[in-house]
């Protein structure tokens, strides 16, 4: 059979780089370049020692003397967060799709997720350490603060998926298992990448502050540990480049999720498609 | 008129899908439907008319084996319930499409879930997308069209499997008059070749009419059948149906059977 008054879509205008999105990058960029000129200004016409505040400029010579160290220590400290995170990732969401098969085993293993997100991570580190080796300790404590927020999203978008598609599903006999893959699943992703971008940063959270926690036992060699050595050293020039180093990483991890959030969206998912004028 | 003064044609067979008195209450203890009694038979095109909120989707959601009916029986006769499930077409009230998937993966949606692999079921695909006029979007998210694109993207889908039994919840609703008459001459045109059982929901008398060889007038609070009306226009219909006198006839009745069963609030 066929139709006469066949729709055919309608080709687009090539895309305008618009004002407003080369705005969004240029004027944050331009008031943190204010910022560190300011900075540098400040400490050098007050004549402060470095030791109080160093210069932009130290911290960079700094970053570029220490790099061997400090390089050393962002591995470090980076690969316990995509470690803790993976795992989280795995636990997370396989603890959600088993919550999503059955209420009654929601009903009796959510609140000892809830019990583990609300605990202090800083509470727990040491209790950790006395049974863990450091370093392990320090992967389970960034591993506690990231399992949350992935387990209970990927959880609520299990359950978010429409009523009115799993009875077409039903409908059409489908197993749970192919419900799953094709309908869940599907419908938790948007979810799933919310917890995913928290996640990520607590992850590395985590990872800080259960070294800090760990430091004084002197086994660490993350970033955190480097601030904690550079202040018994009064080397506050390195504290300030290991500090930058540690945003420099939360800034990369938040982008890189937020790029794989639209990779995986923008086609279809309202959070990530541009609003028509 | 009731079900006695159905033609002997219909009434002498087994109907495919049987509500007797079949009550549905929601767990908020709104009561949809109460005391429904409605039999279909094999090969006609019945339409639901009836105020809105009256149970018209609820009821076919029973029939569809959505739901369970609080009371009465809900009987699918023939069939055992796995071998029926997979054989009926249903078109929601809302598209109800897959917003992650192109609108070719959504239509390949009852055939994959067959096993039918996407290659195998692409030429089904590409004629359930023409049939409905939208080939050239096959590519495109449920996001990219209008609302009257995604109803027709939903309809292709239920088409795709050829199931014997349609059952649709106001396809045409968000159409314009154009695509819709268009439409219902191509629906009917399909009943007729794959020789299926259509159970159609309307808010329009016209389209019942044209479409219809019988019309159940549904009231609500609580929603029952009031009247039954049977179209005896001879089944090849076009458009010149639309002119005769007879068919004006037929709107006039279904009109008042559809004014007597509203209440003084109800809304179409
Ligand atoms: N899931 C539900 N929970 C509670 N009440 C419901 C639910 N679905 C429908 N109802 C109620 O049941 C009644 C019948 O609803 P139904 O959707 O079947 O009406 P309808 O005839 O299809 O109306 P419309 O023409 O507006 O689509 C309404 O009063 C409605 O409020
Ligand atoms: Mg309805």
């Amino acid at each position: 059979m066929s139709a006469s008054t066949d729709d055919t879509p309608a080709t687009s205008g090539p895309s305008r780089m618009n004002a407003a999105r080369l705005a969004a990058i240029l004027l944050p960029v331009a008031i943190l370049l204010l910022a560190v000129a300011g900075w540098e200004a400040v400490v050098h016409l007050n004549e402060i020692p470095p030791y109080i505040l160093p210069a932009p400029s130290q911290i960079a010579a700094t970053l570029v003397k220490d790099w061997p160290v400090l390089f050393g220590s962002l591995l470090v400290t980076l690969r316990i967060t995509f470690l803790a995170l993976f795992a989280a990732v795995v636990g997370g969401v396989l603890l959600a799709i088993l919550f999503a098969q059955s209420r009654w085993i929601e009903l009796s293993f959510f609140p000892f997720a809830v019990i583990l997100q609300v605990t202090p991570i800083v509470a727990i580190a040491p209790l950790l350490l006395i049974y863990l080796e450091p370093g392990t300790a320090v992967l389970v404590c960034a591993f506690l603060v990231a399992f949350f927020p992935i387990l209970s999203n990927t959880a609520l978008g299990l359950a978010s998926a429409d009523h009115n598609l799993r009875d077409l599903f039903d409908l059409y006999g489908a197993s749970r298992f192919k419900q799953l893959v094709y309908l869940r699943l599907p419908a938790a992703l948007p979810y799933f990448l919310g917890g995913l971008r928290i996640g990520g940063g607590l992850a590395l959270i985590g990872a800080i502050v259960a070294e800090i926690a760990a430091g004084t036992a002197g086994q660490g060699s993350g970033l955190a540990f480097r601030i904690i050595e550079s202040g018994y050293r009064l080397n506050i020039p390195r504290m300030f480049a290991a500090l930058f180093l540690i945003s420099v990483a939360g800034i990369l991890i938040f982008l890189l999720f937020t790029a794989l959030s639209h990779l995986l969206l923008h086609r279809w998912h309202e959070s990530a498609r541009k609003r028509e004028a | 008129m009731t079900l006695a003064s159905l033609s002997p044609t219909l009434a002498d067979r087994e109907p495919v899908v049987s509500l007797s008195g079949v009550g549905k209450t929601f767990s908020n203890g709104t009561v949809a439907l109460e005391n429904l009694d409605l039999d279909v038979f094999p090969g006609e095109f019945l339409s639901l008319l009836g105020p809105s909120g009256c149970g018209k989707s609820t009821a076919l959601r029973l029939m569809a084996g959505l739901g369970r009916a609080t009371r009465g029986e809900v009987s699918i006769a023939r069939h055992d319930p796995g071998e029926h499930r997979g054989d009926i077409g249903f078109v929601f009230q809302e598209p109800t499409l897959m917003p992650w998937a192109t609108v070719a993966d959504n239509v390949w949606l009852p055939l994959r879930l067959k096993g039918v692999s996407r290659a195998k079921a692409d030429a089904v695909i590409r004629d359930s997308l023409a049939l409905v006029g939208l080939a050239s979007f096959a590519g495109a998210y449920p996001r990219e069209l209008s609302g009257g694109m995604k109803m027709r993207v939903s309809i292709a889908r239920a088409l795709a499997t050829k199931p014997s039994i349609l059952l649709m919840d106001e396809p045409f609703a968000a159409l314009d008059e154009i695509t819709r008459f268009k439409l219902n001459d191509d629906l009917l045109r399909l009943k007729a070749e794959l020789g299926c059982t259509v159970v159609f929901v309307t808010h329009s008398v016209y389209e019942s009419v044209y479409m219809s060889s019988r019309i159940v007038v549904m009231a609500a609070r609580p929603g029952r059948v009031v009247s039954t009306i049977d179209v005896d226009a001879p089944m090849p219909r076009s458009e010149s149906f639309r002119a005769t006198p007879r068919y004006a006839e037929l709107c006039r009745e279904a009109s008042a059977a559809l004014h007597g069963a509203m209440a003084p609030d109800d809304h179409l």
